[in-house]
Formats: structure tokens, sequence, C-alpha cells
């Protein structure tokens, strides 16, 4: 059986999975709850001069009948006292010594830092995390956010936390920056052990339409909040790269950031996570996800012969290139499966009015058909089409030229005009803009793309 | 067998007629709403009599924007809530929804539609009004999918529009004849009460037209009149005994149990002859009222009957047998119905024989007639230089309805023969429009 355990910056845990720092992690009676059910670690949800916190306090993006593809919150760090968390830290430590008990930062001055680092390694914590990644609330008064944004400071605090730390130091960066790799250099610089990322995306998730204030509302008001769920996943998976492929970072990567399953846990390893943090999955279907979490990334380890998570940590940043080096040469071409369709014309749509025009509708059938000379392969009818394997992009290059645009730029042969005849990729076919037109909405017979099982069509009634 | 008990009371009918679409509650509509495709040039609209924006109201229901979604179907359909439970979707919309082809249940459209217009009656939210008065006057013969919808229509035109039922309630075989399990009475007053505060026209109830002098007087009155009359009663089968007690046709026998529920009394064992949809209805209401056994009776094969397969499948899954090629000769009994005498039939090149010598007698104590409904040619007769072709149809014209009798314009069952509540809707809508053409010439 492969082994799940991972030793993160010197702290070990029996599996890759955390529960982020946030509500889920508020107490001891939870994280115990969590560590039973099959979590590895946990960050503690951030210590430090207690808060007192607003209702409501979450809001949520549903899409369709999907409730919580995003979700956001102006929850503060704990409101609880210090003292009584210290005491559940040495409480958990005590009955789960082999788990990852994070305690999560935030105070301001030197000396807050000294006493917070130096009491929570008395309390038993396995290592800390600094939070400098909250973006509401707490950047208005100085920390969090505020500080991930300014690189020097940051640098400057975690300087601070290495004169007494003991235990390893993660640093969580936030997303609200132009550039992730700057903090953190700024981390490594300061002497971290690790980085962590992404905290939440400041962001309005939507608006009451009837009270004219955003969510969520407190008595009729509303505030910015920290974006996260599934939605995020795309952003946090990018500046997860980035930190990885960065040569002078090199620091392990804690990733956060839309981790819902075993698959979204793996796409963060593969692009340099060694350790992963959830919050919004739990908090939306509870700690006993982690059973497929688990029990998901044991089975894709079996089937890729993986024995350990090193064995894969990063294994997709090779083949993640700067677009001017991409082969320019290699094409593919859309390929309709006419016995797969169900002739619901999604793909018509899609490139008549989205992209290239490559999709014509013949009389008496609803299944398209691709005007091969026009099909640029950009993918976008395949995406839409809603049955499996229906539409296909199938390689039509031969394989044997390759040409990246850095190399057309050396060569001299990349347009540099403003009406240069250089440009124009394969130069397709453009209709002219009058064709646009009049163009019949209901032009196609009715009916169903296949007749199944040799069943015919009833009339619509007299 | 009895797989119903016999309904002592209302509570115990409305178990045993439960609806077989019922309302949808806000997740449910959300969640089946946001599993529609959104097709390009979607199935579903042209397999829709109406052509209703299917696709954009379930999607308007998705966004939480019911209001517009009932918009977009009473653009269409001025009987949208009716249709959405009385109409066989199953061969309709939803037999056209792209999701059959990959073996996926399709959208429930028409649990869809019903939710949207469900919730448009109850608030009262206004979304259409009359149009400016044109002071032309159109009276409408029958209140029934069709008269109610041209009258809807020709009121958006602007026109001042009586309407004279029959009957002491609108909406016809909606509330009269289709069968309970299918749509409440409540549903289908409410729609219509709310269809009336909208557009304004007037509904003379217990008004039959029934004399050249009636008739004469409204083409005084009115510059059009519409013929939205619909079918008789049930077609006399020439039988010998069919006078006798407990011999009955569906249409009455329905109609009945739509307005007096528990209170109306079926055999024991009952005898449906037919093979349409209103046999269908017909056979498995009489299960649902109790009755211990009941026989659909039909002169030719399984395969060959008019009653769409989920029909038949309906009524077999309250106990109804079926007992085919058979054709009666005779309703036996003294008074009473006591049984039906039937010979047997073969099908032979599409024509249907009778095998000689194979007469026999089933037993019984009830039987409804399903055997189509007769044309009102006496009422047409009456009406100068009015058209019917062989089989009793008001002939006019496909596009306009205009009968011809210049000032008589037709649709809905009169005029096609008998179909759905959803064509008569969309002929209707049509028709007002022929109307509103001629009188705008």
């Amino acid at each position: 059986m492969p082994d799940l355990s991972i030793n993160f910056a010197g702290i070990k845990s029996p599996n890759p999975f955390w529960l982020a720092s946030a509500p889920p992690t508020n107490s001891g009676y939870q994280i115990m709850k969590a560590f039973d059910a099959g979590w590895g670690g946990a960050v503690w949800k951030t210590l430090g001069v207690p808060v007192v916190n607003v209702s409501s306090r979450y809001g949520g993006v549903n899409y369709r009948d999907k409730r919580l593809v995003g979700f956001n919150n102006i929850e503060l760090i704990s409101d609880r006292p210090l003292a009584d968390n210290l005491r559940e830290i040495e409480e958990v430590k005590k009955r789960f010594p082999n788990h990852a008990v994070i305690a999560s930062l935030m105070v301001q001055t030197r000396q807050e830092w000294h006493d917070i680092v130096r009491q929570s390694q008395d309390a038993g914590a396995d290592g800390f995390e600094l939070n400098f990644g909250c973006p509401h609330g707490m950047c208005e008064r100085g920390m969090g956010s505020a500080v991930g944004q300014e690189p020097k400071v940051l640098q400057m605090i975690v300087e601070w936390v290495m004169e007494v730390a003991t235990k390893p130091v993660i640093v969580k960066l936030t997303p609200n920056i132009s550039d992730i790799t700057e903090p953190a250099m700024a981390a490594r610089r300061g002497g971290a052990d690790a980085i962590s990322l992404i905290n939440t995306i400041q962001s309005i998730v939507g608006v009451d339409l009837d009270k004219f204030a955003p969510y969520p509302i407190v008595d009729g008001k509303g505030s910015n909040g920290g974006y996260c769920g599934p939605a995020v996943k795309p952003i946090a998976l990018n500046m997860v790269k980035n930190c990885a492929q960065h040569p002078d970072i090199k620091l392990p990567i804690s990733g956060i950031g839309g981790i819902e399953n075993w698959r979204d846990a793996v796409e963060h390893i593969l692009l340099g996570a060694s350790s992963v943090q959830v919050c919004t999955a739990a908090m939306h279907f509870g700690f006993g996800i982690i059973r497929e979490m688990t029990s998901g990334l044991e089975q894709y380890m079996v089937d890729k012969g993986f024995n350990t998570i090193y064995d894969f940590v990063g294994k997709a940043l090779p083949n993640v290139l700067h677009w001017e080096d991409l082969n320019m040469k290699y094409k593919v071409t859309a390929n309709i499966h006419e016995d797969k369709c169900i002739g619901c014309q999604l793909c018509y749509t899609a490139c008549e009015d989205g992209a290239h025009q490559a999709i014509k509708l013949n009389a008496g059938t609803r299944v398209p058909e691709i005007i091969e000379e026009n099909c640029v392969g950009c993918n976008l009818c395949s995406l839409v089409c809603p049955v499996e394997d229906c539409i296909t992009m199938d390689r039509t290059d031969d394989g044997t030229q390759h040409l990246t645009w850095k190399e057309r730029t050396q060569a001299g042969t990349a347009p540099t005009e403003f009406n240069d005849e250089k440009a124009g990729g394969r130069h397709h076919w453009v209709p002219e803009p009058a064709a646009a037109l009049g163009k019949e909405r209901h032009k196609t017979l009715p009916g169903k793309a296949r007749v199944l099982n040799g069943e015919t069509e009833l009339p619509a009634t007299a | 067998m009895a797989e119903y008990s016999t309904p002592t009371s209302e509570q115990e009918f409305q178990l045993n007629f439960a609806q077989l679409k019922p309302h949808m509650n806000r997740t449910e509509a959300l969640y089946e709403s946001s599993r529609c495709l959104f097709c390009f040039d979607a199935p579903c609209i042209k397999a829709c009599p109406s052509g209703i924006d299917i696709p954009q109201f379930i999607r308007q229901i998705n966004s939480g924007n019911d209001t517009g979604a009932a918009r977009t179907i009473y653009d269409a359909n001025y009987f949208g809530n009716a249709c959405g439970k009385v109409c066989p979707t199953e061969v309709l919309c939803e037999g056209a929804c792209v999701y059959n082809l990959q073996d996926v249940k399709p959208i429930e459209i028409g649990r869809l539609q019903s939710y949207a217009t469900t919730k448009v009656i109850e608030s009262g939210k206004k979304l259409f009004g009359p149009g400016e008065a044109n002071g032309k006057r159109v009276a409408v013969i029958g209140a029934g999918p069709s008269g109610i919808s041209a009258a809807c229509e020709l009121r958006a035109l602007g026109y001042e529009v009586d309407v004279f039922e029959a009957k002491s309630q609108p909406s016809g075989l909606t509330v009269y004849g289709v069968a309970p399990y299918k749509i409440t009475n409540e549903e289908t007053l409410a729609e219509m009460a709310y269809l009336q505060a909208q557009f304004g026209y007037n509904v003379h109830f217990n008004s039959p037209i029934n004399s050249r002098e009636e008739l004469a007087e409204l083409e005084n009155k009115y510059d059009a009149i519409f013929l939205g009359i619909g079918l008789g009663k049930t077609n006399d089968l020439g039988l010998a005994g069919e006078d006798k007690i407990n011999c009955t046709g569906a249409v009455e026998f329905i109609a009945e149990l739509r307005q007096h529920h528990h209170q109306v009394a079926v055999g024991r064992k009952v005898i449906v002859l037919g093979g349409g949809n209103t046999a269908m209805d017909a056979a498995s209401e009489s299960a649902r009222l109790g009755a211990e056994n009941v026989v659909l009776a039909y002169r030719r094969g399984k395969e060959e009957m008019g009653a769409y397969d989920f029909e038949y499948d309906l009524a077999k899954g309250v106990g109804v047998k079926g007992l085919f090629n058979v054709a009666p000769v005779e309703i036996v009994g003294n008074g009473y119905v006591a049984g039906v005498k039937f010979i047997r039939t073969e099908t032979k090149e599409g024509k249907v024989s009778e095998i000689a010598g194979s007469e026999f007698v089933e037993l019984c104590d009830m039987v409804i007639k399903a055997t189509g409904q007769a044309k009102q040619t006496d009422f047409l007769s009456l009406i100068p230089g009015l058209k019917v072709d062989s089989k009793g149809r008001i002939v006019a014209d496909a596009h306009t309805g205009q009968t011809t009798n210049p000032q008589y314009f037709a649709s809905g069952d009169a005029w096609n023969g008998g179909a759905e509540v959803v064509n008569a809707a969309a002929e209707a809508k049509l028709t007002a429009r022929g109307i509103h053409a001629y009188l705008s010439k």
C-alpha cells in the first residue's frame, strides 16, 4: 500500500490533508473530531487578540443548482481567549501525538509575536503558520493581507518570529497581489521554512436585489469578504505553480484553494504542493469527506505506481511552459461522432457565435457537420458538447514539425507590422459581415438526431 | 383485484386520484431546471403545438425569474398552467428532449411549466392587459380551451369580447373531460379566473346558443363570431340494449366524476369499450373508484389502439385488464346491465372482420362507451353557408380559421376533429389573429 504520510518542512502528518485555519478549526472539539474522522493535520484558527464578530458572516455563490461553488466570509480570527485555545492545543496533541497541529498566528508588535510563538510552542504546536493573508477586517488594522502585500514588512515579521521559533514556520500568502512570488521570496529571505497559499481573495460574492446591499448582509450593510471554495481553484493552482517553478523560492508549499475531493488535491500536488489544506468543502459537507479524499488519493497512487507523495510532487511542472514555447505546428480538428450526437446543436451556436464558423447544419438531420478547412482546433465545441466523447479533437498534423513563437521571432517570421501578412494563423475563412443579418433561428427539421431501438417518431398530433 | 377501495369521502377520493404531476417545490424546480442544456433550435419547442420557448422559460426558472418564465409560457399559450399538467408531454416536449437519446430522464418540462404559472396565478401578478379598444365586438361560443384562448387574444388586440357558455363553469374539457389525477378543478378554475382578471372579457354561463334566433342576434350584435364548441356527446353504437341502466358514455362519466368525485357510483365489474385515450382514462378512473374488475375491450389488437403507450401503461398499472380483438354485439341484462355479448374479430390487411360463431358473454354490471364523440352537426346546420366535411368537422382556412361563412371563425375540436388542449389553445390564438386581419381590412 502506498505511504500517504508526509514530512512537511519538519512537520509530520499521517496524510497530506490538513484543515485550513478557519471556522472548522476553531476548537479542540472540532479538531479531535476531524482527526478521528481521518484528517492528517489542522491549522488552528488564527490566534491573536480575540476579536468580536458580526452576523451574518458568510456569503455564497450558487451556480444553477449547485450551492456554494464560491463562498466568502467576513469572519475574523479567533474570538476565543488565547488561554482556552492553548489549553485545547495541549489536549489535542496529547491524544493525537502523530497528527499535525499547527498554530496560525496574527499579532502586531515584535514582543507580541515573541510571546505568542513561545506560548504556542509550550502548548505543543508542531509548527506555526503566520497569517499574512486575511483580506478583510484585520488588514485595516495593519495585519493579515496588509502584511502579505508588503514584502519588506513581511520579511521583517518573519525574522522576528524566527528569533524565537524552535518549530517550523509556514508563511501563509495572500493572493491579493500582482505577483505572488514577491512575498514568497520575502518569506524565504526572512528565513521561513515553508509557504502556504492561497488565502482568500478579496471579494463581493453578490448583491441583494431588494436590500441593495452586498452579501453577507449585516443590518442592511455589508463589506468585502474573502473568497474561496471550488471557484477559486484555478487561481490557486496558478499561484502554487508560480511559486513552485520560481528558482529562488525553493520552499515546501502547502496548497490551499478549492480542494473538495482527491482529484483537486492531486492537481495541487502535481503543481508543487506537498501538503494540502481544505476549508470550504469541510464547511459545506463536513469532516466526513476526508474518507473519499484519502481513499481516492491512495487509489490514484496505486494506479500510477507511486509509493509516496513525494513521487509526484511537482510532476506536472515541466509541462507548464510559457506560451511562446508551445508548438504552433501541432494541430487538432474537431470530429463529431454521429452515433453519439443527441442533436442539441450547442456546438453549432458556440462555433457560429463564439468561435470560427466552422460548423454547419444540414437539412434533414440535427447532427451538425464540421467544416474542416475552417476548424482552428480551438476546442470550444467539444467543451460545450454535453455528451461524453461525442466531439473529439483529433490530431491532424503529421507530427514531424515543431515551431514556437520564440523561434519565429528569432527567425524573423513573426508579424511585426499592424497589417502584417505574416499574421492570420491558418487563414481560416471568415464570412462577409453582412451574411450575419437575417439568419433564421429555426431552420432545421424537427425531430431527433437518431432513432433509438428502431422506435418511430410519433406525430405531434393534428 | 381492487387495488383501490371505494372512496367514501373527499379525502379518500384525493388519495385514490393523487396527481400524476404534483407541484414542484422551489428546490425541485431549481434542480430540474439546472439540467436543461439550452439546446439551440430546441426540439422541445418544435414538438409543442403552441411553440412555447421552453429552454427560455426553464432558464428563467433557474435564475429565479419565475414571473418571466410565466410570461414566456403565456405569450405562447393561454392554457399554460393546464397544459403543463394535462398535455401528453411524453410524446410532445418531453418526448423530444435530447436527453432521451442519452437514456437520461428528459427534463420534466410539464411540471416546470405548471410550477412557473402556478406561482404567477397565486401571486395574481398582472402580466397582460387588454389592448386599446378598437370599437369592435366579437362573440365567442364556448368557454373551453379554444374559446377562452381566443377571448384572451382578441382582448389583447382591443376587441370587446362576450363568451357564451352552456355550462356553469369555464375551461370546457379541462374541468369536465380530463381525468382528475391529471388536474384538479381548483387549478383549472384558478387559471380561468386569472386570465379573466388579466384580459377582462365577459363570460355568460348557462347560456347555450342553440337556435337560429339566438345566432341571428349574435350576427347582428357582433362583428365576428368565434366557434369554440368542441365535440358533442358520446356516439351511440347502435347496439341492442344500449339503453340499459348503467350503460353510459365515457365523456358523461368523466364529467360526472370531475364534478361529484366520490359521490359517483361505479360498478363492481366494469367493461370499457374503446381503445383511445379516453377509454384509458375511463378504465383507470373506474379502478380508482374501487371497481373490483375493469376490462378494456377493443375490437382490434393491442398494437392498434389509438391510445398513447403511457396511457395504457397507466391503466394497466392500476389493474385494468385488456380484452382484444372483440366487438360488442349486444348489451345484455334485464333493465340493468348484466354483461356484454362480444364476437371475436381478426384483422386482415387492416380490415377487421368478425369470426362467425365466436360469440360469448362477458359479465359486468357497468358499461362505459369510449367510442368517440358526436359532431355537433345539427347546431352547425343552423349557420347559413357554413360547410362541414364528411367527418363532420368545420371547414375553415388553415391560417385564419375563417369558415365558409365569413363572419364565423372556428378552432379546437369542432375544427380539428378532436385533439389536445394545447392544439386548441394554439389554434385559437392563430384564429383570433385571423379575425383581426379580417376585421382590419
